[in-house]
């Protein structure tokens, strides 16, 4: 199963040298600033931020590059959507109608439309380095530590390294699943038919999850038998200390934050509207 | 007089599901700083035994207990199984799950974490073990990358960092190479020596364990102890024997040769061994016997050229490996932990690809093969059963392969039935998988393939944690298929498994072809034998002590005799 | 271990029920031709996972693992749909509280109420909690949010109605029953 994901991306650059706690902060705070607001002039300050930072982090945009792909080809359907569904959005919002093209009544493409969709896209754009920086500069052996470090319980905070650790294995998994039953005549390559080639891979499904059920079992056993659980709190052999570079980080985005509050709400609305 | 640690007194345990206990009325007792080896067949109940030392049991695998089981004099069921981790350090028996740290490093310092150590002391502490275990270079590489001996390793760091009283090992050699496991023999002596803490060890491979004193050996039969004494009077008996354990080699030529083996003469070690009484008898039965003559082989089935392959990209395994296998031939492929004979037999088998390099079947190219077709030739049996098990109750995985194919129910029902038979797991067949032990659950797997009849069939290290029984069981069933004209080939790591089947054998060291020749040829190889982590077995020592002319053809002549004889149970 | 502190099981049942989750989403998923929706498989194991350890267990790994693979294949998540795949988990484990899997009991009264409060807990989450979070967070038209709430929500019943159902069956058979293993020597 040669299907690519986000991974770890070794570098040296100030982004990956930030804790994982920092930067999971910073990405939430980040979201919920882009997520907020629909002002055009934050969303491009937000999304020129973000470009600046991800150049600063040494990451190839190569070494995205399929999940870009990806995302472009979702804006673009969901543009498209939201046109077909509801090509006067924009006039209701921003109150004004400049008509550019006019077919039907209701299909008319108007300014206020492409600027509406323009911010929706943009708004999707500011959040996208800041997701790809998190999961490629932060080493997944950190993680557990940063989540338990702000303020989630250590258990919790372990079964998203758990997590983390046994994606890998259950995807090989199904992938030995798949193998060894192909190795006993289920076919699942291009020379099965279609139909059959679903059915035989529906046949992996359910052994995948009868024996990661088992796996629980195992782990648990053997978390137990090594004193997992035991206390009230722990320690991390991975955890990274704060120093400087943090608190300037989640200063400057929180900043960031609070200045989108602000400039969305003071005038009432989310809306930036050029129009008026 | 020593205080007991381990008390067992007229126990009995009967897992949930089962209809009859498991452990029966168990009487043991284990004193502080000892080192016990406990040995028995396969689904004898060798691991219920740690579990309930650990306090998997009763507090994990829920069933029925009678009598006491006593802990540093508390009973266990009064104890969490906190109470418990902090007194028994266990190495489990399953590879799987077996970790959950995602690089080495975390892994082997989980119990640190848990008991709040600072991070600078847990860092020195893990570095050293892991030195320890020899696994330095690693400590930042993920698990799922690591080879299964690799993996063992990082299992005993895992419990050497805590300090506890007992250390319980549950076949810490199944998947190591002869060198590495007798590095790993030497390093459980260490500790216990260092550390002098209760060691309780689980294992089939007797002789390999006895390479450092053990203080006594407890034998298991369904559930029962028959036998628990100091190693040279247990050698001398007929015990082992009589529960199908493999007794060391040295002591079962002696006995072929007739000699009647006393305590006194120290069986114990052959280097060690007191051999003037036997001599005589040896080489009169060297004389006598005679040796087997191998059957001529044919035209070339398997060819590999060149064949490259890595994972990724810029990590290598397979470097340019070339070798071709004669029809109904018996192959044995050997080398070190990590060297790349799982990742071979997959590129075999089609599950990956290699960078170059092509394989032939009867001098037809593979490369554009499906894994299906190849499955039509090539049956494989993965070194890890978890890998390939895929339904839930045995017969059905047993039936999956013909299911496929479409045989009628009444042929795949005989067909099936046989190959259980041959794996000892009639008895077993309405049973769900989760509920065998782990040889068991590997003779599954073994089973599941030789339904199938392919004309080439790999076996990656098909004897690993079996009895001598089910271990004869299987080969002689194997030797019968290659007369048959299947061509086998097996991965293992055990020498005399590849003497006393394979005339011919391939060594592979990190990733390249270092040697292919006569089994016999190799281990008589020294540097060989060092680059690749082998072991002369202990038949060389015993015929050079005993002044044998050619020691070489006293293995042989000790591989046909054991042919002829050993097979009471059938 | 029980009680009031996540017992080591249900931590272990979180972090591999995410692993899994993960995984199906990404492979066993199939595309319905309406954007940013599929048939998923995965909720049919979230179904599961819900019923077998519970609320707490079923409403993280829903919002955790949605999260992580929109994260890891996707490059960002779609807030509002996964909160819902929290909402989803947690629900249906609350309802399903009396159902005791693990002692292999799943008839057709137990079916009965699975497959209710399933339909009922995702109708709420996908038909209005998910379109109303669009609309709230991302501005998107009414219309077009609700459509995809309703395509979404009927697969996502039908899937766990189905293959939820079977693997609950499944389960529960596989729950060999106290004594009833017994060696049969012979044929
Ligand atoms: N979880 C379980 N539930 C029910 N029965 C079990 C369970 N685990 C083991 N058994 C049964 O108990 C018996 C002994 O199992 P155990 O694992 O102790 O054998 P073992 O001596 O360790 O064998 P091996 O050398 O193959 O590991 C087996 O027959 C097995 O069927
Ligand atoms: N799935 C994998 N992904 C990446 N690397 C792997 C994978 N499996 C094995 N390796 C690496 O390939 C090398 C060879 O592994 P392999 O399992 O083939 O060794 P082996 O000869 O079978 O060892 P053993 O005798 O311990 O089974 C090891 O160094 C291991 O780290
Ligand atoms: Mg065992
Ligand atoms: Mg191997």
């Amino acid at each position: 199963m040669g299907v690519e994901m986000l991974s770890y991306i070794d570098k040296k650059s100030p982004i990956h040298s930030l804790t994982g706690a920092t930067k999971l902060l910073c990405f939430i705070m980040w979201s919920f600033a882009a997520m907020l607001t629909y002002d055009t002039r934050i969303l491009l300050l937000l999304f020129m931020l973000s470009v600046t930072i991800f150049v600063v982090s040494k990451i190839k945009l190569r070494d995205v590059s399929f999940v870009l792909l990806f995302i472009l080809i979702f804006l673009l359907i969901n543009n498209i959507a939201i046109y077909l569904f509801s090509p006067q959005e924009g006039v209701k919002i921003y109150g004004s109608e400049h008509i550019l093209f006019s077919f039907t009544e209701r299909y008319n493409i108007t300014l206020e439309q492409l600027f509406y969709q323009m911010n929706v896209t943009l708004k999707y754009f500011t959040v996208i380095p800041a997701a790809l920086l998190f999961i490629v500069t932060t080493h997944p052996s950190e993680f557990a530590a940063s989540l338990n470090k702000i303020g989630v319980s250590y258990r919790i905070a372990f079964s998203v390294s758990l997590a983390l650790r046994y994606i890998p294995d259950i995807q090989r998994d199904y992938r030995n699943i798949a193998l060894a039953q192909q190795a006993r005549g289920l076919d699942m390559s291009k020379k099965e038919k279609l139909p059959t080639r679903i059915k035989n891979a529906s046949s992996i499904i359910l052994p995948l999850i009868l024996s990661s059920l088992d796996r629980i079992e195992v782990i648990s056993n053997v978390m137990e038998l090594r004193g997992f659980g035991k206390n009230k709190k722990r320690t991390w052999y991975s955890e990274r200390p704060f120093n400087r570079k943090d608190y300037i980080a989640l200063f400057f985005v929180g900043v960031l934050l609070i200045l989108s509050l602000f400039v969305t709400f003071q005038n009432g609305d989310r809306f930036y509207n050029p129009f008026s | 007089m020593k205080k007991p640690i381990i008390e067992f007194t007229d126990f009995t345990f009967k897992y949930r599901s089962q209809a009859k206990p498991t452990l029966n009325q168990i009487n043991l007792t284990i004193y502080e700083g000892e080192k016990i080896l406990i040995v028995g067949a396969s689904g004898s109940g060798k691991s219920t035994i740690g579990h309930c030392i650990n306090g998997l049991v009763p507090f994990s695998y829920r069933g029925d207990i009678s009598g006491s089981l006593k802990i540093n004099g508390k009973d266990t069921r009064n104890e969490g199984i906190f109470a418990l981790s902090k007194m028994v350090g266990t190495v489990l028996q399953d590879p799987d799950g077996q970790f959950i740290g995602l690089s080495v490093g975390e892994d082997i310092a989980f119990t640190l974490e848990n008991d709040c150590v600072s991070q600078p002391d847990m860092r020195a502490r893990v570095d050293e073990v892991a030195k320890m275990v020899d696994m330095d270079n690693y400590l930042s590489h993920s698990l799922h990358q690591l080879s299964g001996g690799q993996k063992q390793r990082v299992s005993l760091g895992g419990v050497m960092v805590d300090d506890v009283d007992i250390l319980l090992f549950d076949e810490p050699l199944a998947n190591l190479d002869p060198a590495t496991g007798k590095h790993a023999i030497e390093l459980i002596d260490q500790i216990h020596q260092e550390w002098n803490k209760t060691i309780v060890i689980i294992e089939h491979r007797l002789e390999d364990v006895l390479h450092r004193h053990v203080d006594r050996i407890i034998v298991v039969r369904d559930g029962l102890i028959v036998g628990d004494s100091i190693p040279n009077e247990l050698l001398a008996s007929s015990i082992l024997e009589d529960c199908s354990i493999r007794e060391p080699l040295y002591i079962r030529a002696l006995k072929f040769a007739g000699c009647k083996i006393s305590p006194d003469t120290n069986p114990e070690h052959i280097n060690k061994m007191k051999l003037d009484l036997y001599k005589d008898k040896l080489l009169h039965w060297y004389e006598s016997t005679n040796e087997r003559v191998q059957a001529p082989i044919s035209a070339p089935v398997l060819q590999l050229e060149n064949i490259d392959f890595g994972y990724q990209p810029n990590r290598p395994i397979l470097h340019n490996i070339s070798f071709s296998i004669e029809k109904g031939e018996m192959v044995s492929i050997v080398g070190k932990n990590g060297a790349g004979k799982s990742t071979l037999t997959k590129v075999i088998c089609g599950f990956e690809q290699p960078t170059s390099g092509r394989i032939l079947l009867e001098g037809r190219d593979l490369t554009n093969d499906t894994i299906k077709e190849r499955s039509l030739t090539i049956g494989m049996v993965m070194q890890n059963p978890n890998h390939m098990i895929s339904k839930h109750m045995i017969y059905d995985e047993v039936a999956l392969g013909l299911v496929v194919r479409g045989l009628p129910d009444e042929e795949i029902k005989q067909r099936v039935e046989e190959a259980l038979r041959i794996c000892g797991l009639l008895p077993y067949r309405n049973w769900p998988i989760s509920a065998l032990s782990f040889g068991q659950k590997k003779r599954v797997t073994i089973a599941s393939i030789l339904v199938l009849k392919p004309q080439v069939l790999i076996l990656d290290e098909p004897t690993a944690g079996q009895d001598f029984r089910h271990y004869t069981e299987i080969m002689e069933f194997l030797v019968k298929l290659n007369n048959l004209g299947m061509t086998i080939i097996m991965i293992t790591h055990d020498m005399h498994l590849m003497l006393e089947y394979t005339p011919r054998a391939i060594v592979i060291a990190d990733g390249k072809k270092i040697a292919d020749a006569l089994s016999a040829d190799i281990l008589t190889d020294y540097t060989i034998i060092e680059q690749a982590n082998l072991k002369e077995t202990s038949l060389f020592e015993l015929a050079i002590r005993a002044g044998v002319k050619n020691p070489r053809d006293f293995v042989h002549r000790f591989i046909s005799y054991e042919k002829g004889v050993g097979r009471k149970w059938e | 271990m029980q009680g009031s502190k996540l017992s080591t099981k249900t931590i272990v049942a979180i972090g591999i029920g995410t692993a899994v989750f993960v995984i199906l989403g990404r492979f066993a998923s199939i595309p319905s031709g309406i954007p940013n929706t599929n048939i998923e498989t995965s909720y049919a194991f979230l179904a599961l996972m819900s019923v077998l350890f519970g609320p707490l267990a079923g409403g993280l790994i829903g919002l955790i693992g949605h999260g992580l693979k929109d994260l890891i294949f996707y490059g960002s998540p779609w807030w509002s749909w996964v909160l819902v795949s929290g909402f989803v988990g947690l629900f249906i484990g609350l309802a399903t509280r009396k159902i005791n899997l693990l002692d292999g009991e799943f008839g057709g009264k137990q079916i009965l109420t699975f497959n209710l409060s399933q339909a009922i807990v995702q109708a709420i989450g996908w038909f209005l909690i998910a379109p109303s979070l669009d609309i709230l967070i991302y501005a998107e038209p009414a219309n077009k949010v609700y459509v995809q709430g309703l395509v979404a929500g009927a697969s996502n019943i039908v899937t766990v109605g189905v293959l939820g159902t079977i693997l609950l069956v499944a389960y529960a058979k596989t729950r060999s029953k106290a004594g009833s293993l017994e060696k049969e020597e012979t044929l």
